[in-house]
Order: C-alpha cells, then sequence, then structure tokens
C-alpha cells in the first residue's frame, strides 16, 4: 500500500469520526496532540481503526506519539509493519 | 533554571493545618446561607480519607447536627468501607442513613452491561469472575489507553487492553454506581433542604478523575483546593481514625483489589502531588526527576501526562453550552 492511501484513509476517518473540519488544515505533519485533534481516547479509537484497516497489530509499546501523532507518523509506521520481516 | 521559579523542596506542601480548618469551615457557612440558602450539608462517606475529612469539615462548618451521612454501598464495594465510615459518624455524632445501592443498580444493568463488555474481551468471563481495569502507557510517554485484568475462580490472572468500544461500555456501566449515589445524595439533601458535599482533592479535582454528574457532582467541593498530601495533614489535626488515615487509596469500585495510582495516576498519591505542585509552578522536569529520583527522562513523560488528563476530562468541568450568553442569570 502506498503511503498516499494511508493518509487518505485515516484523513477520511478523522474527518468522520472526530468532525475534524477540513479547513483547520489537516496537514501530513500536524501534529493531533497540539492541535488538540485527539485525546487519549481519541488515539485508542484511532489506533483500533489502523488495525482493523490495514491488519496489523498495534503492540502495546508502539503506542507512541512518533508511531501515531500525525498522518506522516502513521503512514510510516502502517508501511514499515506491512514491510516482510527479513527487509526490517 | 528559572530563578525567579520556586524550588522543589521536602515541605512544599506544608499546610497550617488548624487555620485551613477554620478557613474552609468558614467558607462552607458563607455558602450555605449566602449562594446556595441551604440549612445543611449531606456527606456521602465512603470510608476513604477524603470523604472522612469532609465530614468532620462539615462538623466544623455548621455542627453535626446539621450534617447527614450517607453509607452507600453495592454489590462488589468493600465492607470495610461502610464499618469505617459508620465508625466515623459515630464519632463525629452526626446522623447517618445506609442506603444499600446494589439492587437498584442490578436493575438497571449496570453489572449485566459491565460484564457483556468484558465478555467480548475474555469470552468465557463470567460474573463469579473478578475484574479491574488499570491504566498504562502514559508513565512511559506513550498514549494512555486501559488494560482489563480478569481473575477466573481458579486464581488465574488474564489481562488485555480494552479496546475503545468495549472501554467506554465498561465506563459507562460502571459509572452508574457514582450516578446512583449522588441521585440519593440528593434525595437526601432535597428532603432535609440540604446542600451536597463533593469530596474530590486537587488531584482528583485537576486530572479528572471523577464521573460527570456522579461524584463529579455537588454544591460545594471543601478540598478541591487541597493536594492529597495536605488531605492527609487535615486527617490527622481532626482526629481521623488512623485505619482511615493509613488505608491506600483505592476506588472500591472494580472487584479485584485496584489502587487509585494503578486505575488512574501516573504515579503513587504522595509523589503525584510533588509532580502536579512542580507543574503547576513552572519547575523544569529535570528538577522532579531529581527531586523523585525518577528515571532519566521521565519528568517529561510525567509532565505529559498531567497536560493529556488536563485535556482529555476539559468536558467533565464544562457547564452546558449555551448559543448565547444570558447575562440576566449570569451566565
Amino acid at each position: 500500500m502506498q503511503q498516499q492511501e494511508i493518509v487518505t484513509a485515516v484523513r477520511a476517518f478523522l474527518r468522520e469520526n472526530f468532525l475534524v473540519d477540513d479547513e483547520a488544515g489537516l496537514g501530513e505533519d500536524t501534529s493531533f496532540m497540539q492541535t488538540h485533534t485527539l485525546d487519549s481516547t481519541g488515539f485508542v479509537e484511532l489506533i483500533g481503526f489502523v488495525e482493523e484497516t490495514f491488519g496489523l497489530e498495534v503492540r502495546d509499546e508502539e503506542m507512541l506519539p512518533e508511531n501515531f501523532d500525525s498522518l506522516a507518523n502513521i503512514a510510516h509506521y502502517v508501511a514499515r509493519k506491512h514491510e516482510p520481516a527479513t527487509a526490517r | 533554571m528559572d530563578l525567579a521559579a520556586p524550588a522543589l523542596h521536602p515541605g512544599i506542601l506544608d499546610i497550617d493545618a488548624a487555620a485551613e480548618v477554620e478557613r474552609i469551615a468558614h467558607a462552607l457557612r458563607s455558602a450555605l446561607t449566602g449562594e446556595l440558602r441551604r440549612r445543611g450539608l449531606i456527606v456521602a462517606m465512603s470510608g476513604g480519607v477524603d470523604s472522612s475529612v469532609c465530614a468532620a469539615l462539615a462538623v466544623r462548618a455548621v455542627g453535626a447536627s446539621k450534617v447527614h451521612a450517607l453509607m452507600l454501598p453495592e454489590h462488589e464495594s468493600s465492607d470495610f468501607s461502610l464499618t469505617r465510615a459508620q465508625a466515623l459518624a459515630q464519632q463525629l455524632g452526626i446522623e447517618y442513613t445506609v442506603e444499600a445501592i446494589g439492587p437498584a443498580l442490578e436493575a438497571i444493568g449496570c453489572y449485566a452491561r459491565r460484564d457483556a463488555a468484558m465478555r467480548e474481551v475474555f469470552p468465557a468471563y463470567a460474573s463469579t469472575w473478578k475484574s479491574k481495569i488499570s491504566i498504562a502507557g502514559g508513565r512511559d510517554g506513550g498514549f494512555n489507553y486501559f488494560k482489563l485484568t480478569v481473575q477466573s475462580p481458579d486464581g488465574k490472572l488474564h489481562e488485555a487492553r480494552l479496546p475503545h468500544k468495549q472501554y467506554l461500555q465498561v465506563v459507562a456501566a460502571t459509572s452508574f454506581k457514582q450516578r446512583l449515589r449522588k441521585t440519593m445524595e440528593y434525595y437526601h439533601a432535597d428532603r432535609l433542604h440540604y446542600a451536597v458535599v463533593g469530596t474530590p482533592n486537587r488531584l482528583e479535582y485537576d486530572q479528572g478523575f471523577f464521573v460527570k454528574n456522579g461524584d463529579g457532582s455537588a454544591d460545594l467541593k471543601p478540598i478541591a483546593h487541597l493536594y492529597k498530601t495536605q488531605v492527609y495533614a487535615l486527617a490527622r489535626h481532626l482526629d481521623i481514625p488512623r485505619e482511615i488515615r493509613e488505608a491506600p487509596p483505592t476506588t472500591d469500585t472494580y472487584t479485584l483489589d485496584q489502587g487509585q495510582d494503578e486505575f488512574y495516576f501516573a504515579l503513587r498519591h504522595d509523589r503525584m502531588d510533588v509532580a502536579l505542585w512542580a507543574y503547576n509552578h513552572g519547575i523544569p522536569a529535570a528538577e522532579l526527576e531529581a527531586f523523585l529520583e525518577l528515571p532519566a527522562g521521565t519528568g517529561a513523560y510525567v509532565y505529559r501526562d498531567i497536560e493529556s488528563k488536563r485535556a482529555a476530562t476539559r468536558y467533565l468541568h464544562a457547564r452546558p453550552v449555551l448559543v448565547e450568553p444570558l447575562p440576566e442569570l449570569g451566565h
């Protein structure tokens, strides 16, 4: 899956579930925490969406801002998880 | 470090207990005769230190004859909670009523709805099992999330991360406990024309450790400005029995033993007090780390956890939103 497709899917999820206003300009590097787009409950919901949509398991120790605090971070994380284990 | 910032030292939470008791008693009296126009105080006593101190403060404020205590046990609360609260009410010379809310909670589906959500995570879970939820993540620099721990009758423990939907349902169902208690408190308050005392301390109030329209609802909150350490200082001054002062703070909400720190806070309450004080006073995270001997780098996590809980629970403090202000009501 291309990173752009991941960004598009997550952006659509945020728009649908968190009433995120597109005009607020959800850039790929925008921090959800700093812009108060998501609180901790929101991140748990987002992580559930990522697991279900991209068919992967997020381990407890991976629930970190560097993996989930922006569209770009999520895209990188999902892409990395999809790499074959030998390539990591 | 900013030289203007106060430094951390062991005395930061010291308090003149006698003066503070007088100040709070005066504030309670003024509120009753002024804004609230009620003639006494209702205090629900859990057997914990916060509600015990509030009951004693209420007596200082208006006298024992104007305070009515409630004990509101349910099927899963500890028997110690009830006996400790009754003993203190007798010591304080206040009337009290025991209202067992278990049957009402059962009728409204509190236990069944919670158990249904838990079964979605552990299909074998049954009402004979014990359970609790506990917070994780924030103290390690990650996002806060909740783990569900269940214990089968053979004593074996099972643990899993609670998915979003099941987490919300467990909390929503469990919150019937706090909300039904508050309903009972207001029944007695209306019956006696009294006001309801809310018992959160500063940690709980600041970090949103309460249920909206449950234990978060009250007419007065006499210790919301006091750190937990300061509440203990008042407890000693007010002769609250040692068994109450020395019991570890619990939620008394889930069937497995559960400390408040495990359920919600990043650190044990005395250390959490220091962290919140330091955060409120602009103390750099590195200095907090050194003072509490925390692992390097984790002071910043604790600060981020404080911010994150404040942000996530702002809704709990919010008044209903109006589309336009109604200045004639002061709203």
